[in-house]
């Protein structure tokens, strides 16, 4: 009876009003031979004493530190004190879908904020109030492409995260879209193999920046070679990085999709983030998930709603842009909040530092330590160094497995947090154990 | 009015979080990657921030500030102690590459949850992946489609549909690459085994139902429905969103069903967070469980580890291994009512339903008068007839302090209000809308231009969603 | 009642057609309209589109649904309403003095199947 409000007195009441005097009745229509008696081989009732303490020894076979300087597309960014206790607010927490839009001003004002704020991060002109995570809104994007363009083929460079490219796999396959990956260059890079693989029926070209290497792409002239070839250009960006980076929408591109954990979202072993999903205005209608707008009450009011509705599929059906009903609702208030709380100038500063105390860590691992550097090109807050031979080195992400070329090669990735003492620390500590 | 938070910015304001910083990008990152200047974000200080964020929360009607009625959605309470388990740093700070010796104690979470889940529903094996019901529909019908597709049988591309199904269950089936048929329902509001029975063929994949269905009706035929499917070579799907009806009374596995998915947001009591995050992991039976997303959690010699090397997946649907902060919650739901309470969930669910059912007889017109499961759908066409509509029902009953039920929905029912009152809720909070709804009943027959201009105590009133659409304004402009 | 303007062509999908010449405008009678509601988009197939009597020659979004205008007859599609873009509005205030796509008539033989005012006005009652 743990969260049922009364007693068996009071349950007895209500059967009573029934005409029943147990429950049984009531499931009467589930044919004899399916039915159940309860629910067996599962552990409980606890109390939440004893489900404190279980849960707390269950958090504590983890170690959260054990792998320094790990990124690879979740990131230990800073977040400000007053982040969590705003979200958390129970009138944010356990709300539904804001179906009625008179007593969910406060969601939908924060969608309309998450909106703009991710337009004005990526130079686009609408953005969605959130998608799953940044991989399924790549698809989405894929997606819209496709239908934007009536071409059924798509390219996606090998510099995009190995699990964005997965889940774009799954997604083509069911659609009938053919994907084809194309390599980076010995830069790191995605021009030049995206060129020689770009055709007249390719309906998208994704590219990742800053890529799974942390490489920086030359991203107008990829926008502009999709341009030519007739094809959508769609970028994954980390919204983060847009701070300092030249943002898609500037440098020619149509779509822009990506992860919004790096803005307040805590690593909770990969998930409930939130991804985010922006475009031009001529793609609007094909944009799928929910978007809020602004409109008035009778009264000249200003409020926000759910709109633009009919691409959805409580409307359309099987007609629907997509299947999507939720978005991460929370998680993109956390972002929101999170942007709002920082400011430009905040953004910057943890951008910046990410970058420089990236480049300090190359800079030492390579002349003090031996590492070489494996790509000669600008990076953001990762790099993919090489450890000396012989040398015994799991910090970051092991590429072998995704980029079997790479073997031996780490993904390295520094934050603001990895200031120079906390970095000396941790090579010290490597050092050490030589 | 309200501001949004770029109305509350000035130049130059802000706090700083991170330390000063002096650097030149452009030598660092290049000077055509840049941008010109900083993003065009507000500039807002904390205590501003901190109150413009706690002033639009107090916009909001949740689960806790009042009764949430919410057909199909299972509103009911979210227990506290899922927050506090999410919010551990062993958790919440855990990467999702640490490796596995590191994540022993969330890997078990994982591990777990995907069996308990399994005995709940009947089925072999789950995967806790998809981040939401319909993605997990979406991760269900590509298995169905790799299934058929593996065993040469390519031409079943249809997937047959209910009509009073919720429009994800379409929508879904076209982005897996079927195409759709739809299924009348008979008198009684159920499937019309008639029309399922000339609708099977070779070209016929599956069916997709949601049982208790939409109307808040179990599909009694459910086990003839699921010998014709299986007959014709079909598989059936089972769509979770009712199985809060049902814990303990029944499972989808012993209802015959080949392909689960669960909203873990509405039966096992996960916040909604005003449109998610949610979690819908999909669950199989044998025959099906070589196709499930990829990484799979094992058991070995050395603890649990992730498996990604299972050539007949589907692949991944999402990065990482699900909503992990979600599953959470739920898992510790789950271990909180062990199946003793998740089975009196259900009956005090269905009691809740028929109760208002029978209070509320006589007041609206119920389509489908029998007993109900977990959710009651009524008709307010009684009160259109005099001019109140169920939407003007449903925003008197905002000014009355509830949150209205779900409207128009199933399409099936004109003037729908669709009631699901849920567990968690006191008799006086049950008797208190049903006084309510019987006063707006009255009211709509005495004086129905009364409720057209409600809400009139929200902090707006009813948006003009035309003027919304025909010319959108969808950011912030200056 | 919904309102049945003589001289038109209609269909069950509850369309009008107006000959004219070679070329013929479609667009939704004012059951239709009322059926949908706010009307808040319209568009149609891109000029140059070859259709066949049943394909979908546009869309008409409202608030609460959404809706496929499907072309009574075969025929290339030559203009889209431009107005309607601005103002979707207009089909709810006049829904017979707004077309919607303007078509060239490949088969006039197609405007027999077609019902007139008259046999229109008895479908929607029949409704």
């Amino acid at each position: 009876m743990s969260y049922l409000p009364y007693t068996d007195g009071e349950r007895a009441g209500l059967l009573a009003a029934l005409g029943l005097s147990t429950p049984g009745a009531l499931f009467e229509d589930i044919p004899a031979a399916a039915r159940a008696g309860g629910i067996d081989g599962l552990p409980g009732p606890m109390d939440e004493c004893a489900l404190a303490a279980h849960l707390t020894e269950l958090a504590g076979q983890n170690d959260p530190a054990a792998t320094p300087f790990l990124g690879a597309g979740v990131y230990d960014h800073y977040i400000p004190a007053a982040l969590a206790g705003l979200v958390s607010r129970s009138e944010f927490a356990t709300a539904y879908t804001p179906y009625q839009p008179e007593i969910s001003q406060g969601t939908l004002t924060g969608i309309f904020e998450f909106q703009s704020h991710i337009t004005r991060l990526t130079g686009l002109d609408v953005a969605n109030a959130s998608q799953y995570d940044g991989a399924s809104a790549c698809a989405e994007a894929l997606f819209m492409a496709v239908g934007q363009t009536r071409k059924h083929r798509a390219l996606v460079s090998r510099g995009v995260h190995p699990e964005v490219r997965r889940t774009l796999r799954t997604y083509a396959r069911f659609r009938g879209v053919e994907l084809a990956e194309t390599d980076t260059d010995p830069q790191g890079q995605s021009l030049t193999g995206l060129s020689e693989a770009l055709t007249d029926d390719t309906a998208a070209v994704i590219v990742q920046n800053p890529n799974f290497f942390g490489v920086l792409e030359p991203m107008t002239a990829i926008a502009a070679l999709a341009k030519a070839g007739g094809a959508a250009a769609v970028a994954v960006c980390d919204p983060l990085s847009l701070a300092v980076l030249k943002p898609p929408g500037a440098c020619g591109f149509d779509i822009a999709a990506g992860e919004c954990q790096p803005l307040g979202l805590p690593p909770s072993f990969g998930g409930p983030h939130a991804g985010y999903l922006a475009t031009k205005e001529s793609y609007l209608r094909r944009m799928p998930g929910r978007i809020a707008g602004q409109t008035t009450d009778a009264q000249g009011r200003r409020a926000f709603v759910l709109t633009l509705q009919a691409r959805e599929q409580h409307i359309r059906r099987d007609k629907a842009v997509s299947n999507i009903c939720s978005n991460q609702a929370l998680c993109a208030l956390t972002a929101t909040v999170y942007l709002s709380l920082m400011g430009p100038k905040g953004l910057v500063k943890a951008a910046a530092l990410s970058a420089i105390h990236m480049d300090d860590l190359r800079r030492t691992l390579v002349s003090q330590y031996g590492f070489t550097q494996v790509f000669d090109a600008p990076f953001f807050r990762e790099c993919v160094l090489r450890p000396p031979e012989g040398a015994v080195c799991d910090w970051g992400y092991d590429l072998s497995a995704d980029y079997p070329e790479l073997a031996g090669a780490r993904l390295l990735c520094c934050t603001e947090k990895d200031g120079a003492e906390r970095r000396g620390r941790i090579l010290s500590a490597w050092e050490a154990n030589r | 009015m309200s501001k949004v938070i770029y109305e509350h910015g000035r130049p130059g304001r802000g706090t700083d979080y991170l330390p000063e910083v002096e650097v030149d990008l452009a030598a660092l990152l290049g000077v055509d990657n840049l941008r010109g200047a900083p993003p065009p974000l507000p500039e807002v200080g904390e205590n501003e921030v901190v109150r413009h964020y706690t002033n639009l929360s107090r916009l909001n009607y949740g689960v806790d500030t009042g009764f949430y009625p919410l057909g199909s959605c299972t509103m009911k309470y979210n227990p506290k102690i899922g927050e506090a388990a999410a919010c551990l740093p062993g958790f919440a700070g855990l990467h999702p590459y640490a490796r596995p010796e590191h994540a022993q104690g969330a890997l078990r979470v994982l591990y777990d949850m995907e069996a308990h889940l399994s005995r709940i529903c009947g089925m072999a094996a789950f995967s806790l992946q998809p981040a939401a019901g319909a993605h997990g529909e979406l991760t269900g019908l590509m298995m169905i489609s790799a299934w058929h597709e593996s065993r040469g049988d390519t031409a079943r591309r249809v997937m047959l549909i209910p009509d009073s199904a919720h429009g994800t269950n379409p929508a879904s089936a076209v982005m897996a690459g079927f195409t759709t048929r739809q299924i009348p329902s008979d008198s009684r509001g159920l499937v019309d085994l008639e029309a399922l029975k000339g609708a099977l063929g070779p070209e016929v994949a599956g069916l997709m139902l949601t049982n208790p269905n939409t109307l808040g009706l179990f599909e009694r035929d459910i086990l003839e429905i699921a010998r014709l499917t299986h007959e014709a070579g079909g598989l059936l799907y089972y769509d979770g969103a009712n199985l809060n009806a049902i814990l303990g009374h029944t499972s989808p596995g012993a209802m015959g069903f080949d392909v689960v998915h669960v909203n873990l947001h509405k039966t096992f009591a996960t916040p909604h967070g005003g449109g998610g995050p949610g979690s819908g992991p999909v669950g199989v039976t044998e025959a099906l469980a070589p196709f499930l997303p990829v990484p799979r959690v094992v058991s070995t010699a050395e603890g649990l580890r992730l498996e990604t090397d299972r050539p007949l997946s589907i692949g991944r649907v999402r990065s990482f291994y699900g909503n992990f902060g979600v599953i959470l919650r739920a898992y510790a739901y789950i271990l909180r009512l062990g199946g003793r309470g998740l089975t009196e969930a259900a009956e005090a669910a269905v009691l809740h339903a028929n109760y208002v059912r029978a209070k509320l007889r006589g007041v609206y017109d119920i389509p489908y008068d029998r007993v109900c499961m977990h959710e009651c759908v009524f008709s307010a066409a009684r009160q259109k007839e005099h001019g109140a509509s169920a939407a003007d029902i449903a925003k008197g009953l905002i000014d009355r302090g509830f949150h209205p039920p779900t409207m128009y929905f199933p399409l099936t029912v004109r003037e729908a209000l669709m009631v699901e009152p849920t567990e968690t809720e006191t008799p006086e909070t049950l008797d208190a809308f049903i006084e309510t709804m019987t006063e707006l009943a009255a009211l709509a027959e005495r004086d129905p231009d009364a409720l057209k201009a409600a809400p009139l105590s929200a902090p707006v009133g009813r948006p003009d969603e035309a003027q919304a659409a025909r010319k959108p304004v969808l950011t912030f402009k200056e | 009642m919904a309102d049945v303007k003589a001289g038109l062509y209609y269909s069950s999908e509850h369309e009008w057609l107006r000959a004219d010449d070679d070329a013929v405008y479609l667009g939704i009678t004012d059951f239709a309209q009322s059926s949908l509601g706010d009307i808040v988009f319209v568009d149609g197939e891109p000029v140059g589109s070859q259709l066949s009597a049943g394909d979908v020659a546009g869309v008409i979004e409202s608030v609460k649904a959404a809706s496929d205008l499907y072309a009574p007859v075969s025929g290339v599609v030559l203009a889209i309403n431009g107005r309607l873009a601005e103002t979707p509005e207009l089909l709810n205030e006049e829904p017979y003095a707004c077309w919607i796509v303007k078509l060239t008539l490949s088969n006039p033989a197609e405007l027999d199947g077609l019902m007139d005012a008259k046999a229109y006005a008895a479908f929607c009652e029949g409704l």
